[in-house]
């Protein structure tokens, strides 16, 4: 029933950019392989062609010894080479049976037979543990209970090999355990997994066996018990970590820049206290859900505020909406790029302006102090670009990423909080970025770190507030920072 | 997904090329500039065409006669624009007129009667109209952002609310503007200044103030930013609500100035004053290349987009290849082939 993988020299374009070099490595059945790397090394675009939902520039697919070229993510599926998404694929309006039978919905004569539908997919949910009734819409689950439907649709297809995208990204840490143990079971009924992941912790906690890669190549492979998380963390950066971070050197004593006392999010973040100081990089540690993005949001007037108090400068302020605090001196760069961070459809220009055009405004916009501005922004942050007139959806992830954050800096703010600054980005820019934090620090500016890689917080503030369910959990002095540490107090296991 | 090499970071600055030849706008594409021409030369292709058919459509009084026709729909189309590249859309525009045009005719009447001086009535009136249609702008933009209502349906629902009230008060039939101040008033529309008429310079005038706006303010760059992404503005310290509620207000006054000027035409206004006017000035934005969906639009395109559909129908009373009862499907042919021609940008 299990099947074996390898991949041969798979080399992947896209257009004139290649994204996978010659990649070649076996996977054996009933295993759990750990699939590491930095954001853009190639893991998600190596397994989508697994899955069918690419194709690849060069090289061969064998599956059990046979060349394969799925066609579509169906193709792989009738093979039993399922992939689930990091953002589910479920139709919401649809219930849990409807879900799991979609596209091949049992029939009786001319009807649909949802009898015979809810019974089955009563059979498969048993078999993740999920105790919901078939006839539930999807829109009516939670987040966990979803993904163990994705996983519950993919067994009912005879899934043979699952891969599994940042499982646990949204999952809460009783959640991710229930998801453990349905890993080993399902890999001791033969079923191969892939595990992505950027949570070490996890990856050595579920696997055999980890696979690293690295700017598109396929770097190594060890067991699993074989090599510690710091290990795995350097053979994923491919250069010792004290090399990804500038030194730190501690910010100069001075009162706090921004002083936040006992701000409450309702439902997000309750009775959260903190300060900033000038040329300090405060970081935000936390699980997905652990109300940081949400506390930020709050604090910047995007969500309803029931308590708390704010001083900016030792003198009292309260931000209505983004607007009223950019131009009080705070602006904050939010952690969904695409979403909220950037006009993909707008120029490099106009996105770069935007916080900041009264700047540019006399009355009429000038275009050519506009275009000065993005120019310098383009040599001071470093943003790679052959043509400064494109769109910005044409800039690479880490480009982008520069110029948002550049964009947050037009204002001059005096505290900039940049929520997961190097998310989808890969090494080289990533590093940029480090640096370019440290130097925002060095000019006096108050900076926050939300993120979620721990080597990040660790290689980069001077302290770091932990945060679970809403609440401060702890405040970490540079000292005191290991990644034991910040799991323990995130986790609440401390 | 672009690898890129590792480099010494910030303290040498990647060469780019865009940082060359600072404060020289580049001209944007060959594509671009295509399609920002596509209206313009369907217009031009069209008038060659009715040049061809009839020696008639050449001429001074027939152009003027055109572009007077325009000058409603036009100004109209111009505040649409805003609301469109915003993300909303407003299909009551034509009821707003109806209703504007008869509370206005009551207005002078009744202002006439009380100051005996029809100049005094029309100016006050005038305000009103101003008033009244920055009013129902308000109120729908109140509706869609503090309500929180699709624009789809606040204004499908004023759509009904406001020709309903027209005909409530003028009980089914027709108001008239009274006779002396009909003789003030009708200049407005039946009079011209160097040769032009009045309705084209007000139309003129309201388009250049909307490219002003739309290209050159801060107000117009926050109109394109919501419309290509309310959660970006948003999260960019823009003042979302507040600029969305102006483009609604925008809309009613040009619809405000846009009845003024048909008033004098009639004199009168009936259960089917500006009857489907929504339909024809969100065919002159769309015609114009402005994307149904927001973010990004052209007031040039939009006036040359009206101008196109009253050509159209020009053409078509002045020949009689196509009937002129088929005036619509003709337009509707030119719409979609359009968005045909569009749809490659998206």
């Amino acid at each position: 029933m299990s099947l074996r993988v390898r991949f041969d020299d798979i080399s992947k374009d896209f257009g004139s950019v290649r994204v996978l070099h010659g990649v070649c490595f076996d996977l054996e059945p009933g295993r759990v392989y750990g699939l590491i790397g930095e954001n853009g090394a190639g893991k998600s675009t190596l397994m989508k062609i697994l899955a069918g939902f690419e194709t690849a520039s060069e090289g061969a697919l064998l599956i059990d010894g046979k060349a394969e070229h799925f066609a579509d993510s169906r193709a792989a599926e009738a093979a039993g080479i399922v992939l689930i998404h990091q953002e589910f694929n479920l139709a919401e309006d649809l219930t849990v049976a409807e879900n799991i039978f979609l596209g091949r919905e049992l029939r009786r004569g001319l009807f649909l037979d949802d009898a015979a539908m809810n019974a089955a997919a009563r059979g498969v949910l048993d078999e993740v543990g999920l105790k919901v009734d078939p006839a539930t819409k999807a829109r009516d689950l939670i987040v966990a209970e979803k993904q163990m439907v994705e996983i519950a649709k993919a067994l009912s297809r005879h899934a043979r090999l699952l891969i599994m995208d940042e499982p646990t990204a949204t999952l809460t840490p009783t959640e991710a355990h229930r998801l453990f143990a349905l890993i080993e079971q399902l890999r001791e009924g033969g079923v191969t997994i892939v595990y992505i992941s950027h949570k070490l912790d996890e990856v050595k906690r579920v696997t055999s066996e980890i696979i690293v890669m690295r700017d598109g190549h396929f770097t190594t492979r060890a067991p699993t018990d074989s090599v510690t998380r710091q290990q795995m963390a350097t053979l994923m950066v491919g250069r010792e970590l004290s090399d990804m971070f500038p030194p730190k050197h501690p910010p100069p004593e001075a009162p706090p820049l921004l002083q936040v006392q006992n701000l409450t999010v309702p439902g997000w973040a309750r009775d959260v206290s903190f300060e900033v100081h000038p040329g300090e990089i405060l970081g935000f540690a936390g699980l997905v859900g652990a109300g940081r993005t949400e506390l930020f949001e709050g604090l910047l007037g995007l969500r309803k505020r029931s308590a708390g108090t704010v001083e900016l400068g030792g003198r009292k302020v309260e931000f209505r909406n983004p607007r009223d605090a950019a131009r009080q001196g705070v602006t904050y760069l939010s952690e969904d790029r695409k979403g909220k961070g950037l006009h993909l459809t707008l120029s490099l220009q106009e996105n770069l302006t935007l916080m900041d055009l009264d700047r540019h405004a006399r009355p009429w916009l000038d275009h050519s102090s506009e275009r000065a501005a993005l120019d310098q922004a383009i040599a001071e942050f470093g943003i790679r670009t052959g043509d400064a007139t494109v769109n910005a959806a044409q800039l690479s992830g880490g480009n982008q990423q520069k110029l948002a954050i550049a964009k947050v800096l037009q204002p001059q703010p005096r505290v900039v909080v940049l929520d997961e600054p190097t998310r989808g980005v890969d090494v080289g820019a990533k590093r940029d970025i480090y640096f370019l934090i440290h130097k925002l620090a060095a000019q006096g500016r108050g900076v926050v770190v939300v993120s979620s890689e721990l080597i990040e917080l660790i290689g980069l503030c001077h302290r770091v507030v932990v945060m679970r369910g809403g609440s401060v959990m702890a405040v970490l002095g540079t000292e005191q920072l290991s990644e034991e540490t910040l799991i323990a107090y995130a986790t609440g296991t401390h | 997904m672009q690898p890129e090499r590792i480099e010494p970071a910030l303290a040498v600055p990647a060469v780019a090329l865009g940082a060359k030849g600072a404060g020289a706008p580049r001209a944007p594409g060959w594509k671009q500039r295509l399609h920002s021409l596509g209206p313009v030369l369907g217009l031009v292709l069209l008038c060659l065409a009715g040049m061809a058919l009839n020696p008639g459509f050449a001429t001074w009084d027939n152009a003027m006669n055109v572009l007077t026709r325009t000058a409603f729909i036009g100004i109209i189309s111009v505040g649409m624009c805003f609301v469109i590249i915003g993300g909303g859309i407003d299909l009551s525009v034509g009821s707003m007129a109806a209703l504007i045009a008869g509370s206005v005719i009551l207005a002078m009447n009744a202002l006439h009667a009380q100051f005996a001086s029809p100049l005094l009535a029309v100016l006050l009136g005038a305000l009103f109209a101003l008033a009244l249609g920055a009013l129902f702008g308000l109120a729908h933009g109140l509706l869609i952002t503090k309500g929180r209502i699709e624009p789809f349906i606040v204004t499908l629902g004023t759509l009904g609310i406001f020709r309903a009230y027209l005909t409530y008060l003028s009980n089914g039939g027709a108001i008239t503007l009274g006779d002396e101040v009909s003789a003030v008033y009708s200049p407005v529309y039946y009079g011209a200044l160097l040769g032009v008429p009045i309705p084209i310079w007000v139309f003129a005038g309201v388009a250049v103030a909307g490219a002003l706006l739309l290209n050159r303010t801060r107000y117009g760059r926050y109109v394109r930013a919501i419309g290509s992404n309310e959660q970006v503005a948003r999260f960019a310290a823009v003042a979302v609500d507040r600029v969305k509620i102006l483009s609604y207000v925008l809309l009613g006054v040009c619809v405000g100035v846009a009845t003024l000027l048909y008033i004098p035409r009639l004199g009168s206004a009936s259960p089917s004053t500006g009857l489907l006017w929504e339909l024809e000035a969100i065919a002159a934005v769309i015609v114009g290349g402005t994307a149904l969906k927001g973010g990004d639009g052209r007031i040039v395109g939009t006036v040359v987009g009206a101008i196109l559909l009253s050509v159209i129908s020009n053409i078509l009373n002045l020949t009689s290849i196509i009937s002129v009862y088929l005036n619509a499907a003709v337009q509707g042919v030119v719409i979609i082939i359009v968005a045909f021609l569009q749809r490659s940008r998206r």
